[in-house]
């Protein structure tokens, strides 16, 4: 199969999908065009992130990687959740295939840009190397190769 | 419900095929090549398939070499046509933008060899008009090839015109027939066709068979090299079960093609009227010109691959044009060809249906895609985007 067993579940049974009205931070990253993007919403008490909704236009491994990542930061401090990575969702998932990994990428952008937005409407500052990784292009995570088409 | 809508990927092999191929592995399993009797037996099944393929498509049994698929036809038939015109000095081939991958890299490799190739440019209702062919015509093209319907959006091409064209201007034609043979009547004489591709598969038969149409006084140039098989045209020893098991196939779907086309054409006309329901839905291609089983769309809002694993979820198989499901970076060469740009084109559907799909089935298959659009759309910022005016809608 091509996704695992976390891949699947989390694709199909989507944990934290949705919007928040009154959000304090929003980040959405990825681009139509190259058939991604995420939305993430954060609601944030005392530095802790108590609420998280995503929404995601992609595959079923950029759902799967919203969802995964939601769940991992729901609870945490800002500066915990700054320190997911991709890797870290990736291995949450049990893997993804090699031309899917950039969807983990964008769900560690989506998170990076949320906090990001939160910083600057409170006017906090902080070190920018923190978002440095939000001015990479995941899609240059994908596979450049051509796999058969129906011949 | 497990309902089979991918036909154009692959279909189920017939009974017929079966009958066919099953005496030939257990018992019949001597080499073509081979002088007792087993072997001649083979061999005997061998050029028995050939003739029910010819006449399947108007041709003399010479005229066919059996390859191991379309691919391998195409290659060789551009291959072909390509070397017989450098003969004459003439190095320029025409074709589409929309064709098969197997027809655009060996395209790409010719071009490397020094040859110059014209891709025609597709109109948005994916059928390329003979006009367009004529008009890049030059005084040293050696060869023309455009697909007899395209394997995506189902288009079929002014084939009769575009061959009729090329034999007055004494240019080599070569259809990719790959998604036509079994579907729709082929007469090669009639529609003055040089060369033509087909794949056992595409109509029922086995995997990894095909054949390539030359018309004689056209001597195929070789892919590779070894025995005497097909005349030396393709040496290697025969897949004899699995070329009888396309001939019976192929007999079968031409002989049922009355019967099946008209009652498939209108199952398909239901599918596309019952999903361009869907709000900001389109249907890629021509509604008229198409083949009886193909139907493909594009969704505003979604992306493909997600909308493929849902419905497989409901146990519909379908296919996309997505980039997530070809894994490459961009969309289906395909729709970008007529037009479709790329954010619209990675949310694409592709249903091929067959025999075996009844009402009940087309009804099924329209209320699991509304419904998963529907699911797909509630999660998407796109989608959101749209409906609050922020971006505007590209299928009306």
């Amino acid at each position: 199969m091509l996704y695992s067993e976390k891949v699947m579940d989390h694709f199909l049974h989507p944990r934290n999908v949705g919007t928040i009205e009154d959000a304090d931070a929003v980040g959405e990253v990825g681009n139509a065009k190259c058939g991604d993007i995420m939305k993430m919403y954060l609601k944030i008490k005392e530095g802790t992130i108590e609420d998280v909704k995503f929404e995601t236009f992609g595959c079923g491994s950029a759902i799967a990687s919203s969802s995964m990542a939601t769940e991992m930061i729901k609870g945490k401090p800002l500066t915990e959740a700054l320190g997911l990575t991709n890797k870290a969702v990736t291995e949450a998932l049990d893997g993804l295939p090699a031309h899917k990994l950039h969807c983990s990428v964008l769900a560690e952008q989506a998170i990076k840009a949320a906090v990001k937005d939160y910083y600057e409407k409170k006017g906090i500052t902080v070190d920018p190397a923190v978002f440095a990784m939000l001015n990479e292009d995941a899609e240059e995570a994908h596979a450049h190769d051509h796999t058969a088409d129906d011949k | 419900m497990q309902i089979y809508a991918d036909n154009a990927a692959t279909t189920r092999p017939s009974r017929a095929a079966l009958a066919a191929m099953l005496p030939l592995l257990e018992e019949g399993y001597g080499n073509p090549s081979s002088l007792y009797t087993i072997g001649q037996k083979a061999k005997e099944a061998l050029e028995d398939a050939r003739a029910q393929v010819a006449a399947a498509i108007g041709a003399q049994p010479g005229e066919i070499t059996f390859t191991s698929g379309g691919s391998e036809a195409d290659t060789q038939a551009l291959f072909t046509g390509a070397a017989l015109g450098a003969r004459k000095g003439k190095k320029h081939i025409i074709s589409t933008k929309f064709e098969h991958h197997a027809v655009l890299h060996a395209l790409e490799a010719l071009e490397k060899q020094g040859y110059a190739v014209t891709l025609l440019d597709v109109p948005e209702n994916g059928v390329v008009p003979v006009e367009a062919v004529a008009a890049a015509l030059r005084p040293d093209t050696a060869l023309v090839s455009v697909m007899y319907a395209n394997n995506e959006i189902g288009t079929i091409q002014p084939i009769a015109a575009i061959g009729a064209l090329c034999r007055e201007k004494g240019v080599l034609f070569h259809t990719d027939a790959v998604q036509a043979v079994g579907h729709l009547p082929i007469d090669v004489k009639a529609q003055n066709i040089d060369m033509l591709s087909m794949s056992g598969h595409k109509f029922h038969g086995p995997k990894g068979v095909g054949a390539l149409y030359c018309r004689r006084g056209i001597l195929p140039q070789n892919v590779f090299y070894g025995g005497a098989q097909e005349r030396g045209r393709r040496p290697g020893t025969e897949n004899v079960p699995a070329i009888a098991g396309m001939a019976a196939a192929l007999t079968e779907a031409v002989a049922t093609m009355p019967e099946t086309s008209p009652r498939i054409a209108a199952l398909r006309d239901r599918l596309i009227r019952g999903i361009l329901a869907i709000p900001h839905s389109v249907l890629n291609g021509d509604a008229r010109q198409r083949l009886p089983g193909n139907a493909n769309f594009c969704f505003e809002g979604i992306e493909g691959e997600s909308l493929l694993l849902l419905l497989d979820q409901k146990g519909i198989s379908a296919s996309s044009g997505s980039a997530c499901t070809s894994g490459s970076l961009d969309p289906s060469h395909v729709l970008l060809a007529i037009g479709r740009p790329h954010e619209v084109a990675h949310g694409s559907l592709r249903l091929t249906i067959g025999e075996d799909i009844g009402e009940k089935e087309i009804e099924t298959i329209i209320e699991s895609v509304t419904e998963v659009v529907a699911y797909l759309r509630g999660m998407s910022p796109v989608w959101r985007d749209l409906q609050e005016g922020k971006r505007s809608y590209v299928i009306q």
